[in-house]
């Protein structure tokens, strides 16, 4: 199965994506994390003003069928937050790169190891198999 | 390398997303879980269940080998109806729970895709003394569930009019028809608190009957996967081995007392269960929905509100008809009554949950 993967962005190997935008990073989880998933019935996400810190737990999106961790792919301070996902989570699985984002960061530097779209996908085509 | 049943290309070919279960490669979902829930509760779901197993059990004695094997009363099942039942340990553990549909001239045993082989040798472990003849019909014969209200009226159009059982046809009742010109054994049962049919049919005829199906009512049928199944039968409180029972869960504590019929005679695992019975059980599985935010999943703890660990969730998710969390759980005796309050531990964070009526959902079955 192929999944959309703009070139524009970063990865993770726990499915978040990253978009570069100035000196803030905006984050979501990725087309082939909402596809796993499954419809997203609930998300937990931090305040304004959290810090998340790069491979841990920065919240949680719940399905029918399982729950699943959020992990921050940079370090950094939360300056915004999709607030319209707590009543409307649609967006995550329609719309995973655009209305679907979570987190807007002020990152400090600290980062996982990001993939860029071909890698991903070619990480993405060995596990979904 | 995982088995897959007579539908797997046409699962494939309509994009299905497959998952492991049981040993099994399985359709999880087509369209999206809770797409396919409200189809089956609105309407009718077709679900291919052909990972489960059939033994056919026939033999002057196939009536007594069964009644030493499970709980229920299998002389009381009349020919042409089904009945639940559950195989237990000598020390009353759940082996399986099963059905079984009374045919003309033998017994088919429905069994869970998971303990096929367990259940298979729990059954050649026990022939001893009993004229009777076992025949595994899981590969030659295909099972594939039609589920929703409106499931009969839709079935009926496939029917040949000339043998029509479906429209007359009882809960839990069993009957040989025609469908789409072929030998269809057809059964009122199911998993999903809905009315809806069990069919059963010559593997060879897998692509005629799964698109026919689908096909019915100008293309009214949504193919659905395990976990709509899963979240169909959780909503009204269906047990799911591995989950609610299994072999270190005994039929009292998982509300499953009325399977279990002590008079009828000798079968395995009467002593203890008739001893469970008469000292009481001392936890028991029961529906709570959330108090605090957060969802409860199977397995995770559940303790006392003064903080100390007495249970666990056996299932838990977001209730697609009723619109919010619920589980299910064992707990101790004195947590079991409806509004009582006990905490899950959800990310390691204790949130409070209240006992609530069984099932979640009421079956609309058409009795």
């Amino acid at each position: 199965m192929a999944y959309n993967t703009p070139s524009d962005l970063r990865y993770s190997k726990t499915h978040e994506w990253v978009r570069y935008e100035g000196d803030e990073v905006v984050i979501g989880i990725t087309d082939y994390a909402q596809h796993a998933l499954g419809d997203v019935v609930y998300v937990e996400l931090p305040a304004v003003g959290a810090t998340v810190t790069a491979g841990e737990s920065f919240g949680v999106v719940e399905s029918v069928k399982a729950s699943s961790d959020l992990y921050a792919p940079v370090s950094g301070e939360v300056i915004a937050v999709n607030t319209a996902l707590e009543s409307d989570q649609s967006p995550i699985n329609n719309d995973p790169y655009g209305e679907g984002w979570m987190l807007r960061v002020r990152p400090t530097g600290e980062s996982e190891e990001l993939l860029d779209a071909e890698a991903y996908a070619a990480f993405v085509a060995e596990i979904d198999h | 390398m995982l088995k897959r049943t007579p539908f797997y290309n046409a699962h494939l070919a309509m994009g299905a997303r497959m998952v492991e279960f049981g040993g099994w490669e399985m359709p999880v979902q087509y369209r999206g879980i809770i797409e396919e829930h409200h189809a089956v509760r609105n309407r009718a779901g077709l679900f291919d269940i052909s990972h489960m197993g059939r033994f056919m059990v026939r033999g002057p004695n196939a009536e007594a080998f069964l009644q030493r094997m499970v709980t229920c009363d299998v002389s009381a099942i009349p020919l042409g109806h089904a009945s639940y039942g559950l195989l237990c340990r000598p020390n009353g553990g759940i082996v399986d729970d099963v059905f079984i549909y009374h045919l003309p001239d033998e017994f088919m045993v429905v069994v869970n895709a998971a303990n096929r082989a367990k259940d298979w040798d729990w059954f050649q472990q026990h022939t001893a003394g009993f004229e009777v003849e076992i025949e595994d019909r899981s590969e030659r014969w295909a099972m594939l569930a039609l589920q929703g209200p409106h499931a009969e009226h839709l079935l009926a159009t496939a029917e040949d009019s000339t043998t029509a059982e479906i429209g007359s046809l009882p809960f839990h009742g069993v009957a040989m028809t025609t469908i789409f010109g072929q030998n269809a054994l057809i059964a009122r049962t199911g998993y999903t608190g809905e009315d809806g049919f069990e069919i059963f049919f010559e593997a060879v005829h897998a692509e005629r009957f799964w698109h026919g199906l689908l096909a019915l009512g100008g293309n009214a049928v949504q193919a659905c996967g395990l976990g709509a199944r899963d979240s169909l039968r959780f909503e009204a409180c269906l047990a799911l081995y591995g989950h609610e029972i299994d072999e270190t869960m005994n039929p009292y504590e998982a509300r499953l007392g009325w399977v279990v019929k002590l008079d009828k005679g000798d079968f395995i695992g009467r002593e203890a269960l008739q001893a469970i019975k008469q000292a009481g059980v001392t936890r028991r599985l029961v529906g709570f929905e959330m108090v605090g935010k957060g969802i409860a999943r199977g397995g995770y703890q559940v303790q006392r509100v003064t903080g100390e660990p007495v249970g666990f969730v056996t299932s838990g998710m977001p209730s697609p008809t009723l619109g919010r969390p619920l589980g299910m759980a064992y707990v101790p005796i004195d947590l079991s009554s409806e509004g009582s309050e006990f905490d899950v531990i959800v990310r390691e964070r204790p949130v409070r949950a209240r006992v609530v009526k069984m099932p979640f959902y009421k079956p609309r079955y058409k009795r």
